[in-house]
């Protein structure tokens, strides 16, 4: 009797079953890295003094976080997995063509349900939305899969998350993870992996439920397993695989095999912010009270899919950006921003006084293209509020999801949409 | 093999964007990093260093983001192990692919203040406050894990593997 990630673990390992705790060789469908960590791994690989990755088209490097190049130091980085991926003629996207990579490798078909992903990027868990075991980790062990094709890992134990009840008019993915975050901390599921359940996430696009895997690792997780479902089916039916894989759906057995289950219901969690410095300092937006904000930043691996903008513009179309905020939006992929131009989401932001940005990770890790100076405040919907994440050590992030993001964006403090939003919008919602 | 060194101790939940921020992650160079190890947390702590001390810190240790950059720094500053209650697990794996010791102990955490000396067995896993007169043991790791500490780190143990594939 297993849950979801042992019985993907199994398959990957050559064993029936595996058990919480155990230590496993499991082999990786899709071995990642970016700008940042891409460079270190392949500085590891070449330590191994193998000519060849062990498989091309699972090894994927994704240029994103400080692209396009912020400076001459980055531009380097860029290169350097830039020339390597020529030269192992692995999967790479240029600038132009690629996207934030948690984004981009679902929308490209290069994820799916039962694979194993390892990713050297801790917001890897993002695909388990789609099913998968996906899992970040540093340079070196992606370098050593980059040659091998496995990695070990020991078995984590599953807490299982449900998600009772109807969700409320603009509550959504960021919500129900931040309000979890909140209640468990963000050691909370150290070492587990997480199952998502109940009526309020099968109510959920897929959209949504990338969101909530993305912020798996925000809860210490290892990974964070959707089970997959008739929207899954519909998202890989839209974006099949890229390389002819067949995938598989698993379910766990029996709620026996869970270490733990902590319900929620749904229908109680209202738009949740979480304040400086840690992902579960989260409030009630209604709870909030008079904080002024300078920025606004709307997109990232979290929050940067096209509903997100569709539910961002919603607010801000008729409305201004308020005088004291400067509000970035950023399409999470090339795919995502053609779309949200198609739909008129990008003139909704430009009309409203906002800066539209080409993909990239950019200021979500205070790389560039929104950095904080002292003294300033930004709501985001981004994953991590920590000190000195998106600029100055003595500014402060507040995370939320697009909507309370784009109605603080508009009143020039933290605001839910119900501040700004008419009766007739919440209804058509 | 045994340690010696200062404590420099710090609270819960240590991330590694106040280990090593991410406006420094253009280059990958441990020297480089290591010059803004700590910064937004303890801007004194690159002065105050010395070859050998250690890091303290209670639950949660490395949370946050997969950058090996992080231990690296810790390690290029001459830290010779950390200690905390407990550490988070990209970290973990990372500071043991890497050859920096971590050490799971929250009574030795507790039990000690910056500035104090400390005594560390790696192979005990003992860690010895002398000043304060007591000596606690670590939460020893698995046997799996040993294998890559005692091959000398991920790359060694992966070298070895692929050579015995070949012959």
């Amino acid at each position: 009797m297993s849950t979801i990630a042992e019985k993907i673990i199994a398959a990957h390992s050559g064993r029936d079953s595996v058990s919480p705790g155990e230590f496993a060789n499991v082999a990786c469908d899709v071995v990642m890295a970016n700008d940042i960590t891409g460079p270190l791994s392949i500085k590891e690989f070449r330590k191994l003094k193998v000519d060849r990755v062990f498989d091309p088209n699972k090894v994927v490097m994704i240029p994103d976080h400080f692209i396009p190049n912020k400076d001459i130091a980055s531009a380097i980085q860029a290169k350097d997995i830039r020339d390597f991926s020529r030269e192992q003629g692995c999967v790479y996207y240029e600038t132009g063509r690629a996207g934030i990579e948690h984004v981009l490798l679902p929308e490209e078909g290069l994820v799916g349900p039962g694979q194993v992903v390892i990713g050297a990027d801790s917001h890897t868990c993002t695909y388990g939305a789609l099913g998968a075991f996906a899992t970040g980790m540093g340079s070196t062990d992606i370098a050593m899969a980059m040659a091998t094709g496995d990695i070990w890992m020991k078995i984590p134990h599953t807490i299982k998350f449900v998600f009772h009840g109807k969700l409320q008019p603009w509550v959504g993915g960021k919500d129900l993870i931040l309000h979890l975050i909140g209640d468990i901390g963000i050691d909370g599921a150290l070492y587990a992996a997480m199952e998502f359940h109940g009526e309020a996430i099968r109510s959920l696009e897929m959209d949504g439920r990338f969101t909530i895997a993305n912020m798996a690792i925000e809860a210490g997780a290892k990974a964070g397993l959707f089970p997959v479902d008739e929207k899954t089916e519909a998202y890989i039916a839209a974006h099949p695989s890229k390389r002819g894989y067949t995938y598989k759906s698993y379910a766990t057995d029996s709620d026996s095999d869970y270490a733990r289950i902590i319900e929620y219901d749904a229908g109680t969690i209202e738009p949740t912010v979480a304040f400086p410095h840690l992902p579960s300092n989260t409030k009630r937006v209604s709870d909030s009270g008079d904080v002024a904000i300078d920025q606004v930043v709307i997109g990232s691996c979290t929050n940067g899919r096209l509903s997100d903008l569709q539910v961002a513009a919603s607010l801000l179309k008729g409305r201004k950006v308020h005088p004291n905020v400067r509000c970035i939006v950023i399409p999470g992929s090339q795919r995502v921003y053609s779309e949200a131009l198609d739909q008129g989401l990008v003139k909704t932001f430009i009309d409203a006084g906002a800066v539209v940005s080409t993909p990239t990770c950019g200021p979500c890790l205070g790389g560039y293209m929104g950095i904080l100076a002292p003294g300033e405040r930004c709501v985001s919907t981004t994953n991590r509020n920590f000190v000195g994440r998106m600029g100055s050590p003595q500014s402060e992030v507040y995370l939320a999801g697009p909507a309370v993001a784009s109605a603080s964006a508009i009143t020039g403090h933290i605001s839910g949409p119900a501040e700004v939003s008419s009766t007739q919008e919440v209804q058509a919602r | 093999m045994t340690l010696q060194g200062k404590v420099h101790k710090y609270g819960a939940d240590v991330d590694t964007d106040v280990i090593i921020p991410a406006r420094y992650l253009n280059v990958s160079d441990a020297a480089l990093l290591a010059e803004h190890c700590m910064e937004d947390i303890d801007p004194g702590f690159r002065e105050r260093k010395r070859a050998g001390d250690m890091i303290v810190a209670t639950t949660n240790f490395g949370c946050g983001s997969s950058r090996e950059h992080a231990p690296l720094a810790i390690k290029e500053c001459g830290i010779s192990c950390v200690i905390a209650h407990s550490f988070a697990r990209i970290f973990f794996r990372n500071a043991i692919n890497i050859g920096l010791p971590l050490l799971e102990c929250p009574e030795a955490a507790d039990s000690c203040e910056a500035g104090d000396m400390l005594e560390v067995d790696l192979s005990r896993g003992e860690i010895t406050n002398a000043i304060r007169g007591v000596t606690f043991t670590a939460k020893p790791y698995p046997e799996f894990m040993m294998g890559i500490i005692n091959a000398g780190g991920l790359v060694e143990r992966t070298r070895h593997r692929l050579e015995e594939s070949r012959s």
